[in-house]
């Protein structure tokens, strides 16, 4: 397991404002994602974890503490430049899959080649190739409407991949799911996201998916409570998913390939 | 990122077909209407200019427009000749007159009475026969309208007898006169024949033409006669803005047609613009995922625009079809007779259209541009 640091976030304080009142809703995070590693971000509901993930991503501003992205200080960048940064390093799964409804799956896992420049003609074909791998070869040409939830997450998946990203962040990716498909669906993610020069970062309610994880960080009430290998509370000597990971690793290589390709045309 | 744009207007086809619904209903309402007061408008002036030879007219200075007759004596069309600079000047008679169809149906129409000697005034397009027959006695020349009316369905004959005011006369041709404000037909005979036919007071003659001698500027020699004789002495043009005016500001016209045109312009802008605005909001979602992607706000603006764009071409290109459809279809009715869509009518119902959707996409992108990208990680 790689030990290089690709996120690290020092003193991140956030405060939001309603009306007079100021709530803080994070209270000085000290974290860091590595490289390789697929890191879960657990904690009760309103404990912060999407604010902080907004935060790792650009999207919203820490009201005091850094940022530091694969070297970049984030808070060195600004509009435009924080917009490309997102658009070339970032891979993002949400929720709610936010898929276009207009257009088919591959078309919609080519959106960040599209945004990066490439004419949907030319950025389909990769994106179908990313779907392949994930067993969505007859579904390319299908719209989200007529896709399972499982089906339309892959696709979000493909979508968060496509462009060879170095960090991608996942906000509940699970919760629209049922048990089964959220495991297939976090199977597959594991598979083709882990790569050396990739974080993933999971947020998670989803106790049932602990076991993807290399890393499990725990927050409440805006702290980091516990930052920990995945198995070290169960005092094992080689955590669960490690030995899922060496697997994964080598099935991964083949997508990583097409992947990398596709990065730096991008 | 123009493709996606598309794809996501064309792939909302309940939205988009009402965007394009409201875009080419108010462009059809506002081209047609505002041709069809154009058209109503330049009725009044084409009648001046109808009577090529003279370029100035002479009358009543009460008289405030074509149709408004105060009848002159006689006795001032040799003041007016009199006048420097005047080369010549003939009587003109315009007034009503009833014709009886074979039938026993009565309809009113224009009578316009000739110099005798030199026919001026007379009309502009013969379609059959010629004009030097209305020097044959008792000889009357009908317009399209005219024949229409009195032998429905029947071709052209030379010769047909009809009454005007009781009194007999022979149609020796047919011509093509401007349609009047009034829509009547309208007759020619001589100026004589004019006022045989018309019943009669003290005061014939309705109007005084003149043509200025060569080298002579009209207008100059208008505003002579107007000095001499005190009598109202324009040019063609300044009869025709004179009447154009009149019609204006005297009359409901210009505010009637004025609210249709508006109304058209708020009903397309609330339709479209309200469809569009929500068409963004229901893609609010999506365009936060777009963002939060990595494209930037040019990007998304440029994308609404180009959706704003396809939906003002497209339903602008209908409702100008329509639009032309329209007066192609009625080219034959002689109450629309002359009504034709202009090119400058067209170019200004595209700055509305344009402005419509320009007020709708900035509405709607206001909403998009400020767009916090964190959206998309609600649930
Ligand atoms: N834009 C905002 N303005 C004000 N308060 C906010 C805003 N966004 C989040 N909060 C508050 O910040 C706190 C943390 O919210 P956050 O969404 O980060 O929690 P979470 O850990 O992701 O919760 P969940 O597991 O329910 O998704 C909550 O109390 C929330 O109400
Ligand atoms: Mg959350």
């Amino acid at each position: 397991m790689s030990a290089t640091v690709a996120v690290s976030t020092r003193g991140i304080v956030k405060d939001f404002e309603s009306g007079d009142a100021t709530a803080r809703v994070l209270h000085g995070i000290d974290l860091d994602l590595r490289a390789g590693e697929l890191t879960m971000l657990v904690g009760p509901s309103g404990c912060g974890k999407t604010t902080l993930l907004s935060i790792i991503t650009g999207i919203l501003t820490p009201t005091a503490g850094t940022v530091n992205v694969y070297g970049v200080d984030l808070g060195s960048l600004r509009g435009q430049d924080k917009v490309a940064f997102r658009r070339a390093r970032l891979g993002f799964i949400f929720q709610q899959y936010n898929l276009l409804p207009a257009l088919t799956a591959a078309e919609n896992a080519a959106l960040p080649l599209v945004a990066a420049g490439l004419t949907l003609k030319d950025a389909v074909p990769r994106a179908a190739e990313v779907l392949r791998r994930m067993d969505m070869g007859a579904h390319l040409d299908k719209t989200p409407s007529h896709l399972s939830g499982g089906q339309q997450q892959r696709v979000a998946i493909a979508r968060a991949l496509v462009h060879g990203p170095q960090l991608v962040v996942c906000d509940e990716p699970t919760a629209a799911l049922d048990a089964h498909t959220g495991l297939t669906v976090m199977e597959t993610l594991r598979e083709i996201a882990l790569d050396p020069g990739r974080a993933v970062l999971v947020v998670t309610h989803d106790s049932r998916i602990f076991r993807y994880a290399d890393r499990i960080v725990r927050m409440s009430d805006g702290r980091i409570e516990s930052d920990q290998l995945n198995g070290e509370t169960h005092h094992e000597t080689t955590p669960p998913a490690a030995h899922w990971h060496a697997a994964a690793r080598r099935r991964a290589a083949g997508v990583r390939d097409s992947l990398l390709d596709g990065a730096s045309h991008a | 990122m123009g493709e996606i744009a598309l794809r996501m207007l064309l792939g909302d086809r309940a939205k988009y077909l009402g965007l394009v619904f409201g875009i080419t209903f108010a462009t059809l309402l506002m081209s047609q209407q505002v041709s069809i007061f154009i058209g109503l408008m330049a009725r009044t002036a084409s009648q001046i200019l109808d009577v090529r030879e003279a370029d100035i007219w002479v009358m009543d200075p009460r008289v405030q427009y074509i149709d408004e007759i105060k009848a002159l004596p006689d006795k001032q069309l040799a003041r007016v000749r009199g006048v420097p600079g005047v080369e010549w000047a003939v009587p003109f008679f315009k007034g009503l007159g009833v014709v009886r169809a074979p039938g026993g149906i009565m309809q009113q129409v224009i009578l316009l009475g000739v110099d005798d000697a030199t026919l001026t005034g007379r009309p502009p397009q013969m379609i059959h026969g010629r004009w030097e027959d209305l020097k044959q006695p008792d000889a009357m020349i009908m317009d399209r309208a005219g024949w229409e009316f009195t032998w429905p369905g029947e071709p052209f004959q030379p010769g047909r007898v009809i009454e005007i005011n009781d009194r007999r006369v022979v149609v020796v041709g047919l011509a093509e006169a401007s349609p009047p404000f009034v829509t009547f037909p309208v007759v020619f005979t001589r100026y004589t024949e004019a006022l045989r036919l018309a019943p009669g007071e003290r005061n014939r003659m309705s109007f005084v033409l003149a043509r200025a001698a060569g080298g002579e500027d009209p207008k100059a020699v208008a505003q002579r006669i107007t000095a001499q004789t005190g009598l109202q002495a324009l040019t063609s043009q300044e009869f025709q803005w004179r009447s154009i005016n009149h019609y204006l500001k005297r009359t409901g016209i210009p505010i009637n047609f004025g609210i249709t045109v508006v109304l058209g312009f708020i009903v397309g802008a609330a339709v479209a613009g309200q469809t569009f605005y929500l068409f963004v909001l229901e893609n609010l979602r999506q365009f936060g995922a777009l963002k939060a992607i990595g494209v930037g706000n040019r990007q998304i603006l440029g994308m609404v625009l180009l959706q704003a764009l396809l939906v003002a071409f497209v339903g602008f290109s209908l409702g100008i079809g329509l639009s032309a459809a329209f007066f192609e279809a009625t080219s034959g009715v002689t109450a629309l007779r002359g009504f034709i869509l202009r090119t400058e009518v067209i170019a200004a119902t595209g700055g509305a259209v344009a402005l419509i959707l320009a007020i709708a996409s900035f509405a709607s992108l206001r909403k998009v541009l400020v767009l916090d990208p964190a959206i998309v990680f609600r649930g």
